[in-house]
């Protein structure tokens, strides 16, 4: 582990984005997170590890309350967005995905062209005035998703006719053409492959310029390569939380040590 | 060292094994039942098909007898104003004589001999006939006095006899007609004034009385199931579109959604003809709408309709990978959205085909008509608009072929079966419809 590629860490401190203290999650009568307290900060990229099942996914759809859908799921605690409750009773759901977008696990684009799976969250949060705003925010989103020069020929295409990779760069192209403040991304390359991977990592790495991104991932060395912070979660417990480096070559906890060795997971 | 022959101690791959044959035959044996199956559907299909196409395409063509008739003036305009008040006064009654002076000069003409008076020669023609002309005179008061030429409809028995249905022998003990009468006809087929032609009036027309089946048509009953059909569509589509979509997507999952599912699919196996004592007891009774009325009728073909969209509209929704909900939920937009602009569109080819299947349903439905008056003898002619339409009374087709069905004159029953391949055409091509829609907006993803 030591030998390992790291990103360059920013030690210095930041504004905290979303602050989450005291969470717990119940599917019914299962308890899926226990008590969870992470900072995420503002301009980074925080990755989530952990063995399958440890809840990471559940606390990251807690964090744009995509988790409302599921009727048996509850959230108690405080999950404040720049110190705001996102389960305040005055929060609409609809304005603070706006704000909080998501990528999924496996590529999701809409049975439409490539122009209006991107063009669909500006359109419906009314970003653009005229055809021609909205054209500029298209290609702004697929530029910046990396996968604008190899569509831009074909933007009428259907999305769901694109190679897999460019299925989820356009996910992606279609979260940050809304311009959301935070990216949530639930294993995004568990469906692609490596290069499709190195794509997405090279991807996030810029994207980190703008947004805060909160990454789930089954990969170590996804972890290591494009995060700046690293949270372990083990049996819906957050179990440490810290700089990636340190979290890889140093961990605190012996359970983090067993598993980024191989020993459970 | 082991021979070949060691290595085989599991059996040769070469060799079935008794299991491995036991298997076979068994799928084999499976495979044959499958089309045995679908060998004897298919001969039903036959059989059916052929059926209903051999004794019901006969009622498509009827027996038209050409006359000259002269239309004197002394017996329709005695005053001779042209005023149609006076020319509306002089009932069939009154041209009835035209007729019969037209049918001897004819077979005076062409030199047939007949036993029969002229008042016996006119019973070849419909009774419908005088009507005929009484219409024409009216609708053209100034033929009075010129001989025109009328096609008469023949009556059903002559109309019989030309497609073999009636024949000397099976007249033996029938008053209306006698064995001159088919020689009669036999001299005028070779002088060529009866013909057997396309009947469209089978289609468009209205039905008949008993005693003049030759006349009766399928059309004013097809208003009828048309009318009800678009009833069922402004209303069970909506109302069941929505509560799918509400059920679906927003109702929270608890028991008293539960109760209701298990309701709604229990109503889909209701008998239809409750449906139609629920129709009686509360659309006429209660609410006092029409009876007989399409409107009526739409209705309670509504309720029975509403469960089968519901049931196909909910399977359709359910059916859209939750994939897609979550990606459009998580670029912002609210349920409705989610529902309206991507759900939905996903979920039309499906909600279409479960809509046109409960309205082809609705369409063949005959029992609920019973109990609400859509079934017996409606003369009437084609309604004027569409509100009359909805609410005079009217017939459907099922009903009209079941009505036909039960009278006694044998002519009836050719037109039964005739109306039951304007019936089976109908739902064919409505289905037709919901393939090529179901093609059309099927999209992958």
């Amino acid at each position: 582990m030591n030998d390992m590629t790291l990103t360059e860490r920013n030690v210095d401190i930041k504004d905290i984005k979303i602050a989450a203290s005291n969470v717990q999650v119940h599917y019914g009568e299962t308890h899926a997170i226990k008590d969870v307290n992470v900072s995420i900060e503002d301009k980074t990229v925080t990755a989530f590890i952990g063995p399958s099942g440890c809840g990471k996914s559940t606390f990251l759809r807690c964090l744009n309350r995509m988790n409302d859908t599921i009727q048996t799921c509850s959230v108690k605690g405080n999950i404040l967005l720049d110190g705001e409750d996102i389960y305040d009773k005055r929060v609409d759901v609809v304005q603070l995905r706006a704000k909080v977008g998501m990528v999924f696990q496996k590529p999701n684009p809409f049975p439409k062209s490539i122009y209006d799976n991107v063009a669909y969250g500006p359109k419906i949060h009314g970003m653009a005035r005229g055809k021609s705003e909205l054209d500029e925010i298209v290609e702004k989103a697929l530029r910046r998703a990396a996968i604008w020069e190899e569509v831009k020929d074909r933007l009428n295409a259907p999305g769901t006719g694109l190679s897999g990779g460019q299925q989820q760069r356009l996910c992606i192209a279609r979260a940050v053409a809304t311009e959301p403040e935070v990216l949530l991304m639930d294993e995004p390359c568990s469906a692609l492959d490596p290069i499709a991977t190195a794509q997405v990592e090279e991807l996030i790495d810029e994207l980190r310029q703008r947004f805060s991104v909160v990454i789930v991932t089954h990969s170590m060395q996804q972890a290591a390569r494009v995060s700046q912070k690293t949270a372990f979660f083990h049996l819906g417990s957050l179990v440490e939380f810290g700089e990636t480096g340190q979290i890889f070559t140093n961990p605190n906890d012996p359970r983090t040590e067993s598993y980024i060795t191989g020993r459970i997971g | 060292m082991k021979t070949s022959l060691d290595r085989h101690s599991g059996g040769s791959l070469l060799m079935q094994s008794t299991r491995t044959k036991r298997r076979n035959a068994a799928e084999t044996r499976f495979k044959l039942y499958g089309i045995a199956a679908i060998a004897v559907s298919l001969l039903m299909l036959m059989v059916l098909l052929t059926t209903i196409v051999s004794k019901g395409l006969g009622a498509y063509q009827q027996t038209f007898i050409t006359l000259q008739v002269e239309l004197l003036e002394k017996k329709l305009d005695k005053k001779g104003n042209r005023n149609l008040t006076d020319i509306k006064k002089v009932s069939t009654f009154g041209y009835a004589p035209l007729i019969k002076a037209s049918i001897t000069e004819t077979v005076e003409e062409l030199g047939i001999v007949t036993g029969l008076k002229a008042k016996q020669m006119a019973g070849i023609l419909s009774k419908g006939a005088a009507a005929q002309l009484r219409d024409y005179v009216i609708a053209n008061p100034g033929r009075i006095g010129d001989t025109v030429q009328f096609r008469f409809l023949a009556t059903s028995r002559v109309d019989g006899y030309l497609k073999g249905r009636v024949s000397r022998s099976s007249i033996e003990n029938d008053k209306s007609i006698a064995p001159e009468h088919l020689d009669l006809v036999d001299s005028l087929i070779e002088a060529g004034l009866i013909e057997k032609t396309f009947n469209i009036d089978f289609i468009i027309g209205a039905d008949a009385s008993d005693q003049r089946p030759e006349a009766a048509g399928m059309g004013v009953s097809i208003l009828g199931s048309l009318s009800m059909v678009l009833v069922v569509l402004a209303l069970a589509l909506p109302i069941g579109v929505g509560a799918s979509i509400y059920l679906e997507e927003f109702a929270p999952k608890n028991w008293v959604t539960d109760v209701i599912e298990v309701n709604i699919s229990n109503l889909a196996a209701v008998p239809s003809i409750v449906f139609g004592i629920l129709g009686l007891a509360v659309f006429i009774n209660y609410m006092h709408l029409p009876m007989s009325a399409p409107l009526v009728g739409g209705l309670v073909l509504t309720l029975m309709t509403l469960p089968t969209i519901i049931i196909s509209t909910r399977a359709a929704l359910s059916a859209v990978p939750p994939s897609i909900r979550d990606a459009a939920l998580g670029v912002g937009a609210s349920p409705m959205q989610t529902v309206f602009h991507h759900v939905l569109p996903l979920a039309a080819p499906g909600i279409l085909t479960g809509t046109i299947i409960g309205l082809a349903q609705a369409l063949g439905e005959t029992a609920p008509l019973l109990l609400i008056g859509m079934v017996g003898f409606v003369a009437s002619n084609a309604p004027d608009s569409i509100a009359s339409g909805l609410l005079s009374p009217n017939s459907a087709m099922p009903a009209q072929i079941y009505e036909w069905a039960k009278r006694a004159d044998p002519a009836f029953y050719e037109r039964a079966w005739g109306g039951i391949i304007l019936l089976l055409l109908f739902l064919v091509s409505m289905n037709l419809v919901a393939v090529i829609l179901r093609r059309r907006f099927e999209r992958r993803w």
